[in-house]
């Protein structure tokens, strides 16, 4: 029996998924035939495009921070905490990672650890404000993170202008050197490379896997995302959880811009990218908090925001990739609650079923479980 | 959204013996208030600070804010969360634009708030009918609102004159009122400089000189919002669903119709709020224009305690901190006395209540904002971006105890969960 339960679990699982990519094609397809433009030939387009060498490699370099950005939203998530923050956090991070290691003089890998220690700090104790209000002022994370965003915004367009240097009309932090640049790895079939921090990622992801399910922390943390209650019942200090979870988040938030620091920008200037943290919040949605889920999905959307550059060529806005996320994650989240209730319904018929077998315990089919 | 840990009993009894805020005492502080800003002004000799140009200017910029907080107010108080009124003031900001090109503002006014109204449908079947939880559901919203108004900047405002993939053409104007004899009559007395006289007659002035009739419009809203949800049936009813679905559906209302008008109307007031800021501030759409608001109306309704009149305060707060930071950082470093004076006044009076951990603390912002202000010239343009969200945060975790949401706010409710 429990054979059969666990395929059909597992098809529930891909089926939310799977609806939401059908639902986004579905809405995408629709808008495309509104425009007057061929959705068929669109989409194959951007297949073609994809999966050409050059485009997969630079979709797995935009999946690398994608996915970063994802697992510091999903060990909020876990907790059942919602780290908004993470756009904030890890721009905050960068721009002091940057300024730190444009300052220091060190060799190459010295002074690459330390943008690290100093990404992951900065992007641990701005989310660790958060953790900090909420454990002792109960003040919701959800509305301080949105805050601190704001805040991080300011404080670094303000540092910027202020200490930053003037290289042409931009401004941007002192370049690290070439020695202080993360080693890039080859793609096959192109010249383009793939950052080096891809390993850094997949290597976050299995700490991630196994500080969650093979920890006594990670249960614990588990444990108060599903009832607080029944996790204080047995001895776990909800408090020091709470700030705890958030450092994690944060620091894994402080990892985000790394990728595009170390092996793309060298330098934090305006242009730097914003906007990862809410990708990551999708990406997280869809991908369950399950590091595999998250890495599909950090390569889906990376994959449609690369394959969608073709678009342009063909007079179509390349913008429709951003309806297709949007309806996906809403799709997603919809599908995911569905499957939920159904299970429960599942559950509470065999719960029922079982009791009314049970002769002993002598109650009406369906009783409430 | 987690709720506090503090007993349900305990803060409605706190409440009665606080000091209600009746229109007297109201008026009183606000004359106080302005009597401060004007003893600030003749010293440091920032005229600025009260202008009449501030005033209107701050009235413009509240608008914005002040509908975004009156949409979570809408939403919280069915108790349903909206995160998404970011995403619906998008939402009203290019509908707003593009029906306001197409067909004249006042159709862009009726368009923006349409597409924020169908935000808010979308927001309501996630969250009333298929129980999906009210953050994420409102995080999608944004990214989906984001989404599709860049795709239909590109495929619609491209190739338009003045238009392109993130900007629309230039807009036709909403008529503006000027009351003419009390307008004028208001500023030539503002020029004379006399201390709360003339900065009275700048507030009057402000108030009266060039108001788009939409600033009319929606600063009516708050009173009408007041009035329908504190002294209605139907207000009842819908607070009811936001304090307690289940005692409320034990009434026999229908708290998913509750919940779903609620939330429409929530994003009808943010589209009302974007298409403001598109049609009316801006006299054009560009990409990123809402730069946040929909999120700092929020803190507006947090920061106003779930009120009407709260959230009104907090908006023309955060408007008027916008308006200040517009005409330059010198005006900004004079509000910090300001700042310094009301610290003191809050120490002073947590030492009279006995209370002087309070008044140590308030004492201690008072001295570091005043060195502050000393020892710079102007504040820095990104300080004053980010007020409000610091001031939101600060009241947030020194008065969280105080504040009161809706008891059920958040959380997920489901028809005949309580038989």
């Amino acid at each position: 029996v429990s054979g059969r339960l666990r395929l059909g679990a597992l098809a529930l699982t891909l089926a939310a998924p799977a609806l939401a990519v059908a639902v986004a094609l579905l809405m995408s397809t629709v808008t495309l035939v509104v425009a007057g433009n061929p959705p068929l030939e669109t989409f194959r387009s951007m297949l073609d495009y994809g999966v050409q060498p050059r485009s997969m490699a630079l979709t797995l370099n935009t999946g690398t921070y994608y996915y970063l950005s994802a697992l510091a939203v999903a060990i909020g998530f876990r907790m059942n905490m919602f780290n908004i923050g993470v756009d904030g956090q890890y721009r905050l991070a960068a721009f002091c990672a940057a300024a730190v290691g444009g300052a220091v003089t060190l060799p190459g890998p010295l002074r690459i650890l330390l943008v690290l220690v100093v990404a992951v700090l900065v992007g641990a104790l701005w989310a660790g404000i958060a953790g900090v209000l909420k454990a002792t002022r109960g003040v919701s994370e959800v509305i301080s993170t949105i805050m601190l965003n704001a805040i991080a915004t300011g404080l670094v367009a303000y540092l910027l202008t202020e200490y930053g240097t003037l290289e042409g009309n931009d401004i941007s932090t002192t370049p690290l050197p070439e020695s202080a640049h993360f080693p890039s790895l080859p793609f096959p079939g192109t010249s383009q490379t793939v950052y080096g921090f891809v390993v850094v990622a997949a290597l976050a992801g299995v700490g991630y896997a196994v500080l969650l399910n093979r920890t006594r922390f990670g249960f614990d943390l588990r444990a108060t995302g599903i009832s607080e209650t029944a996790a204080v019942a047995s001895g776990v200090d909800v408090r020091r959880m709470v700030v705890v979870a958030m450092l994690l988040s944060g620091g894994m938030a402080g990892l985000v811009g790394m990728p595009i620091l170390l092996g793309a920008a060298y330098s934090y200037g305006v242009d730097f990218p914003a906007g990862i943290g809410f990708t990551g919040i999708a990406i997280a949605l869809v991908g369950r908090n399950s590091p595999v889920g998250i890495a599909l999905g950090a390569l889906l959307f990376a994959f449609l925001d690369q394959s969608s550059q073709i678009l342009d060529l063909e007079g179509i806005a390349r913008e429709i990739v951003l309806i297709m996320q949007g309806t996906i994650v809403l799709s997603v989240v919809v599908a995911y609650e569905l499957v939920r209730r159904y299970r429960l319904v599942q559950e509470q018929r065999q719960v029922g079923r079982a009791l009314a077998g049970d002769e002993r315990a002598g109650r009406p089919e369906g009783a409430p479980a | 959204m987690t709720d506090t840990t503090s007993t349900t009993l305990d803060p409605r009894l706190r409440r009665q013996s606080r000091l209600r805020l009746s229109p007297a005492v109201l008026l009183l502080g606000l004359a106080v208030l302005l009597a401060l800003l004007s003893a600030i002004r003749v010293l440091t000799g920032e005229g600025n600070l009260t202008s009449s140009g501030t005033v209107n200017a701050a009235l413009g910029l509240a608008v914005p804010i002040g509908m975004a907080g009156l949409g979570g107010l809408w939403a919280e108080r069915a108790g349903v969360v909206n995160i998404g009124l970011e995403g619906m003031l998008i939402l009203g900001t290019w509908f707003g634009a593009w029906a306001g090109f197409t067909w004249g503002p006042w159709a862009g006014v009726l368009a923006g708030v349409m597409g924020g109204a169908l935000g808010g449908l979308l927001h309501a079947v996630a969250t009333v009918s298929f129980g999906v939880d009210h953050i994420i559901s409102g995080v999608a919203i944004i990214l989906l609102a984001q989404g599709a108004t860049r795709y239909l900047s590109a495929e619609i405002f491209t190739g338009l004159e003045g238009g392109g993939s993130t900007q629309s053409p230039r807009l036709g104007d909403i008529g503006t009122l000027t009351v003419a004899g009390v307008s004028d009559a208001a500023r030539s007395v503002e020029a004379r400089g006399w201390f709360l006289v003339s900065d009275l007659a700048a507030v009057v002035g402000g108030l009266t000189t060039q108001v788009s009739l939409l600033t009319i419009l929606a600063v009516a809203l708050i009173p009408l919002s007041y009035y329908l949800l504190w002294r209605t049936a139907f207000g009842l009813r819908l607070r009811a669903c936001g304090e307690n679905p289940v005692a409320a559906e034990s009434l026999g209302i229908d708290v998913y119709r509750m919940k779903y008008v609620a939330v429409v109307a929530s994003g009808a007031f943010a589209g009302l709020g974007g298409a403001f800021l598109s049609i009316v501030a801006a006299s054009i759409y560009r990409e990123g224009q809402t730069g946040g608001r929909g999120f700092i109306g929020l803190a507006a309704m947090i920061f106003g305690n779930w009120r009407p009149g709260g959230l009104a305060a907090g908006a023309a707060l955060f408007g008027y901190t916008d308006a200040l930071q517009l005409r330059g950082g010198q005006s900004v470093h004079a509000l910090l006395l300001l700042v310094v004076v009301l610290l003191v006044a809050a120490a002073g009076w947590s030492a009279l209540r006995r209370r002087p951990r309070a008044a140590a603390v308030a004492a201690a912002f008072a001295v570091a904002v005043l060195v502050w202000y000393l020892s710079v010239d102007a504040v820095p343009g990104p300080f004053t971006s980010f007020a409000p969200h610091l001031t939101t945060l600060l009241v947030l975790s020194l008065a969280a105890q105080r504040l009161r949401m809706p008891a059920a706010d958040g959380q997920a409710y489901r028809r005949g969960q309580g038989a």
